[in-house]
């Protein structure tokens, strides 16, 4: 299949429903839905080019999948562009999320919410286990990578030192460590 | 007093955001010892509680952020933590998405985009651990933590799969007194 993609005009509204769609669609965190939307479904972006918006989300500071709505909506309609694809993505989850705290609140007493949240809370601490070992898995693969996430680990989770003055230390380090390896392996 | 509250929970939010690289669960840490351990604003269990529901609900992990806020200092709260969270790295990142074609060619960019995911790795297991301690109490936490983990590390399934079978795990167990 050619590359060749012209891009799309996007008006503010489809923007803000493609958005909307984003954040219902969203179950379990937005990374697959964002995806679906804007390459499969609209096809605003070619999946290079969202490739290509993702990576920079990556390495810039906030929430990746955030930033990357502000990317694609600025891209297609300006500022304005970007306010909308933001509120498109948030607003109908804050207020689910709203309605699902009151009601909850209502039953904090019932012996079987009580049961489930605790259930659930422990539950979402062995997702973020599993997300970080799978990322590991891709991520981690030569022993500098591994002294690298262990410092990050310890330095925070164990230590628990603010994340400022972990990141001011290690994050230039890792960056000059991987110049450094750059060079050396040509 | 309570405007108090909102000036300092906007910065704490804003604070966390802006040095955090690796999306959400690397800001789980930072907030937590912003408002929990720090400014001793909500307690371990509520900071637990509040996590899992955001979990459940649909749409970006950020709702997270917004729940705190919430919890805190209401609707105002809510507000407050939701815009600090989003608004300045949004403007970040739309600046940079600008420059996007410029940024890609540089060298730092191909260097920093290999040297950030390991210390991403290393703090979203920092985050697991803060999460594990502050919302498991017993055994049952310890297993129902476990086999999530486990599941989501070997299958490509929605987290809301496991996250519902614990809930119901829990939920019968608790009927029969082990939870």
């Amino acid at each position: 299949m050619s590359e060749d993609h012209t891009p799309p005009k996007v008006s503010h509204f489809e923007l803000f429903t493609g958005f909307l769609m984003v954040g219902l669609f969203g179950f379990g965190g937005i990374a697959a839905a964002i995806y679906h939307v804007v390459v499969e479904r609209k096809k605003w972006l070619t999946a290079r080019d969202y490739a290509a918006v993702l990576g920079l989300g990556q390495v810039l500071p906030g929430a990746n999948l955030v930033n990357i709505t502000a990317v694609i909506g600025d891209r297609f309609g300006g500022l304005w562009g970007a306010v909308l694809s933001l509120l498109g993505l948030i607003l109908a989850p804050v207020l689910i999320l709203v309605a699902l705290t009151t009601l909850y609140d209502q039953f904090a007493t019932n012996p079987d919410v009580i049961a489930g949240t605790k259930a659930a809370a422990a539950g979402a601490a062995g997702l973020i286990f599993g997300t970080g070992y799978k990322l590991g898995k891709t991520i981690l693969d030569n022993r500098w990578s591994l002294v690298f996430a262990t410092l990050s680990f310890v330095s925070i989770g164990l230590l628990r030192w603010p994340l400022l003055g972990t990141l001011a230390v290690l994050a230039p380090i890792a960056v000059a460590f991987s110049f450094w390896r750059g060079r050396h392996e040509g | 007093m309570k405007d108090d509250v909102l000036w300092q929970m906007a910065f704490a939010f804003f604070f966390t955001a802006i040095i955090s690289v690796g999306g959400i669960s690397t800001m789980i840490p930072e907030i937590h010892r912003q408002i929990v351990e720090t400014r001793g604003w909500m307690t371990n269990e509520q900071f637990a509680t509040a996590f899992a529901i955001s979990q459940v609900a649909p749409g970006p992990n950020i709702l997270m952020m917004t729940m705190m806020g919430w919890r805190i200092a209401g609707w105002a709260g809510l507000i407050v933590a939701t815009l600090a969270t989003v608004i300045p790295t949004s403007i970040i990142a739309l600046v940079a998405g600008r420059a996007e074609e410029r940024i890609e060619h540089a060298r730092w960019y191909a260097m920093t985009k290999r040297a950030l995911p390991p210390l991403v790795v290393g703090l979203i297991c920092a985050s697991a651990l803060i999460t594990a301690q502050a919302a498991i109490t017993d055994w049952l936490g310890v297993v129902l933590a476990a086999g999530v983990a486990v599941f989501m590390a070997t299958t490509r399934s929605n987290p809301l799969v496991p996250l519902s079978v614990a809930v119901v795990i829990g939920i019968v167990a608790a009927r029969y007194g082990y939870f």
